[in-house]
């Protein structure tokens, strides 16, 4: 069962790699063509926006949308690849689990490969709601790629059980929050990032300056205003569940430690991470703050929370050095 | 629609503070209310949560006095120049910092500055209806406008019916609808909750206890602070409120794996409030602590502590058989054993040495350990002669022995000592090693904040929820009498007017009035749909 999981895995980040090509082909063949139709284009996102009663044209968010209807059948494949790699992906966290006997959530590469799981089940359910363009695909599977590929290469540890701190029912609220956060915040750490390299295309476009990558790939990005809105619609969904994995990591270090708040490293870099996506919240409603410095913050947010996780386990030694 | 007509509408909607204007009066409080509004603006607020996290970020790479002490020592012995310097920036006591108390103190009041005017103006909102209609509907975010059968009072009749479930108020030939109050409920509640926890921490923080004690086997612990290795009490702790407790450890054990890795530790106890009452079992293990009363007892660690029996070059019982706990140096447990043996005839005797549980010897004779379980148990110790020092009135660590008086025995050749078998001291006395016993190190603690960070921890989560996911959003209908038609009523004809506003997800916001207005039209339906 755990040799199935390791095979299932390898399949999930081949598909997810061609999945990645796909979207790749699918955005530069888009804007090859946008290049050659441009006023095509703008007509048919008008009627698109055309809702039934509104009588207000709709913000450039839906008419981003409506354009991004037009996808090539690059872009469909692809999409059913990453559905496709999202079902092995699923079974082989699924087998991980049979194979232990427990929540496959005891290890740093099983900790991993669920927590792209819910990067990508997140992306996914907000592509299908049209929440999020799908020609941010590529972007979402690279980082999605290397994360497996690290998680399979240097932090793969042989199914075993677990150490008896980690023995408590706790670990299934605890590490559940916090998996299905820190997915959701990486994604949205990639859609800031997205955000960004759009925003600074934007702005040189508009005063006629040349760009050069990596801004250069902004062209084939939705519209900066939409980037921004699925990095808050990310995080807003991630940050109480990352508040009630703290919360719950609380009440089990007390159970287990002896209290509930020590400044354990791990639990220092996770407030810092809570206190950096509050930053965040709070800048969008901050004069001066919304846009740019606010995207910052989401970058800076997810690096204090891959610091959390990579840094804190493999190089400092603390309370949470279990892998 | 003009700005100021757009902030009319939208008035109350948030009850986010107004940016920080000019100052008109020239009162003598001016700077004291000045420097008020500036500390309890969102961007100061801002900048001091950013503060927070970089004042964490050294508490999160350094290693800190209140998690391990002797890490902060080896780092400073490895860096003298920089050491010192980090050392009196308070960075290896970050959290207890008054640099970093004073970020989180402002950060508090400049919180509870913005709360209490927004408690304020928001419990206004509760009370009061939704605010008047715009004049022109059709420049809100989203607007529409139609014609239909029917009285202007029929139509905003039926409005009323659609609109169920908001707040509404009728002025005239208007219906204003808000709904999403909770929103702001939840922020305020979050808010709130983050004070209330501060409070709960602070509470254990003065009034709380902590205190760890190492049990041997056999041995009993009565909860008083003079039977504690270690404690750390609150600022106004008071020995009066240790919980009346006493314990004893009967049985310790550890399970592994083939690997060495634990599988499970536990402690068999039997615990009373005092002497006198009948003690009763309890088995406490990693993640099953004992409660008693406002005491929470945890199993912290576990070690070895071999039985030996000393005798003195007379032949005479010196140490009769007693445990000597050994500290752990490695996941082996190869531990460090210390035996100081004062009561001698002549010379005192001491020994040092390691113990090892599953014990491997490499062909250059030193020992290690391969298993953490006690598999083949071994003392390996050096022994020494002469005087401990234990008179000279300088209390001296248990694990620790002062040399200076001291000459080795055997040229301080170490002697293994197999399980039962007994080293014979060149020149008198003798040492056996009896039989392997285990130890356990307990936690005591007292948090009587704890509850209060509990329940405010419940307010947080909550709050997060509501000021996160509910949408406060404002709808207005108006009608007026279509100019033409019969005078019958059956045969009038209205103009509908509707708009809406939303401060967050406008998208939502537009699915949801999409679908209000398709309500309000399929009900009465129109005979021309006047859409612009």
């Amino acid at each position: 069962m755990a040799d199935l999981s390791d095979s299932l895995l390898f399949a999930a980040v081949v598909v997810y790699a061609l999945a990645m090509l796909g979207f790749a082909g699918d955005s530069a063949s888009r804007r090859a063509k946008r290049m050659l139709s441009v006023p095509a284009a703008r007509e048919r996102a008008l009627v698109g926006a055309g809702a039934p009663v509104t009588s207000t044209p709709a913000p450039p968010a839906l008419r981003q949308r409506s354009a991004a209807d037009a996808h090539g059948f690059a872009g469909t494949v692809a999409l059913g690849l990453t559905c496709l790699g999202w079902v092995l992906h699923l079974a082989s966290v699924v087998t991980r689990g049979i194979a232990a006997e427990r929540l496959p959530w005891g290890n740093m590469y099983e900790f991993s490969c669920t927590t792209a799981l819910v990067a990508v089940t997140c992306f996914l359910v907000l592509v299908l709601r049209g929440r999020v363009d799908r020609s941010l695909g590529a972007f979402v599977m690279l980082p999605v790629v290397l994360y497996l590929g690290l998680a399979g290469t240097v932090l793969y540890t042989a199914v075993g059980p677990l150490v008896p701190a980690l023995n408590s029912y706790w670990i299934k609220i605890h590490v559940a929050a916090a998996v299905m956060a820190s997915g959701a915040f990486l994604l949205s750490g990639v859609l800031a990032l997205l955000f960004l390299i759009r925003h600074r295309y934007d702005a040189r476009t508009d005063v006629g300056q040349a760009v050069r990558f990596p801004v250069s790939l902004g062209r084939g990005l939705p519209s900066a205003s939409s980037l921004d809105r699925s990095t808050y619609v990310v995080i807003a969904f991630a940050f109480p569940i990352w508040t009630f994995a703290i919360i719950a990591g609380g009440i089990w270090a007390e159970a287990a430690w002896g209290r509930y708040w020590g400044w354990d490293p791990k639990e220092t870099w996770s407030f810092i991470t809570w206190v950096l996506y509050a930053g965040y919240l709070h800048s969008r409603a901050t004069a001066g703050w919304k846009g740019r410095k606010a995207a910052w913050v989401a970058v800076a947010a997810a690096a204090a929370l891959i610091i959390d996780y990579y840094v804190v386990n493999i190089f400092v030694v603390g309370l949470h050095s279990y892998a | 629609m003009t700005l100021t007509e757009l902030d009319a509408a939208a008035v109350r909607l948030s009850t986010a503070p107004e940016p920080v204007g000019p100052l008109r009066s020239r009162q003598l409080l001016a700077p004291v209310r000045r420097g008020w509004r500036q500390l309890t603006s969102m961007r100061t607020a801002l900048l001091l949560l950013f503060l927070l996290a970089l004042g964490a970020v050294p508490g999160g790479f350094l290693p800190q006095r209140s998690l391990n002490p002797i890490k902060v020592d080896e780092y400073l012995a490895a860096h003298p120049s920089l050491g010192p310097l980090l050392d009196r920036l308070s960075l290896f006591d970050v959290f207890a910092a008054p640099w970093f108390a004073a970020v989180y103190l402002l950060l508090f009041i400049s919180l509870a500055g913005c709360l209490v005017p927004r408690i304020r103006l928001h419990a206004r909102a509760l009370r009061k209806p939704p605010p008047q209609a715009p004049l022109h509907l059709s420049r809100l975010p989203v607007s529409a406008r139609w014609e239909i059968d029917g009285t202007a009072d029929d139509v905003l009749q039926h409005a009323k019916t659609t609109l169920r479930g908001w707040r509404q108020v009728r002025r005239g030939d208007a219906l204003s609808a808000e709904k999403g109050y909770l929103r702001e409920s939840g922020n305020l509640l979050f808010h709130v909750s983050l004070v209330l926890l501060l409070v709960g921490i602070a509470v254990g923080a003065f009034f709380g206890f902590k205190g760890t004690v190492l049990v041997k086997e056999g041995s009993g612990f009565a909860n008083a602070v003079l039977n504690y290795d270690d404690i750390s009490p609150g600022r106004r702790f008071t020995e009066s409120s240790l919980v009346p407790l006493n314990f004893t450890l009967d049985d310790f054990r550890a399970t592994y794996g083939p690997d060495g890795a634990a599988r499970t530790f536990n402690a068999d106890i039997r615990f009373a409030p005092d002497a006198d009452t009948t003690p009763r079992p309890y088995d406490v293990r990693v993640n099953h602590p004992l409660h008693v009363g406002a005491a929470k007892v945890y199993l912290l660690g576990h070690g070895y502590a071999p039985v030996v029996e000393v005798r003195d070059a007379s032949g005479e019982l010196a140490f009769p058989a007693q445990s000597v706990p050994c500290l752990p140096q490695d996941a082996k447990f190869l531990s460090s054993c210390t035996i100081k043996v004062p009561d001698t005839r002549g010379e005192q005797l001491a020994f040092e040495g390691v113990f090892t549980p599953t014990t491997v010897q490499n062909e250059s004779g030193s020992v290690a350990s391969a298993h953490p379980a006690a598999q083949s148990p071994a003392l390996t110790l050096v022994g020494f002669r002469g005087d401990l020092g234990l008179d000279a009135g300088v209390p001296g660590s248990v694990y620790e022995l002062d040399r200076r008086r001291l000459k080795e025995i055997d040229g301080g050749r170490p002697k293994l000592l197999g399980l039962g078998q007994t080293w014979d001291l060149p020149g008198g006395g003798s040492i056996t090693y009896v039989r392997t016993t285990e130890w356990a190190t307990f936690q005591v603690t007292q948090d009587p904040g704890k509850l209060l960070a509990l329940i405010a921890s419940v307010g947080m989560v909550l709050g997060l929820c509501l000021s996160l996911f509910v949408r406060r959003r404002r709808f207005w209908v108006r009608v007026v009498p279509a100019g033409t038609g019969g005078t019958a009523d059956t045969d009038r004809r209205t103009v509908v007017e509707v708009g809406g506003l939303a401060r967050t997800d406008p998208d939502a916001f537009r699915a949801e009035f999409d679908q209000l207005v398709r309500e309000l039209q399929d009900r009465s339906p129109a005979r021309t749909g006047g859409q612009e």
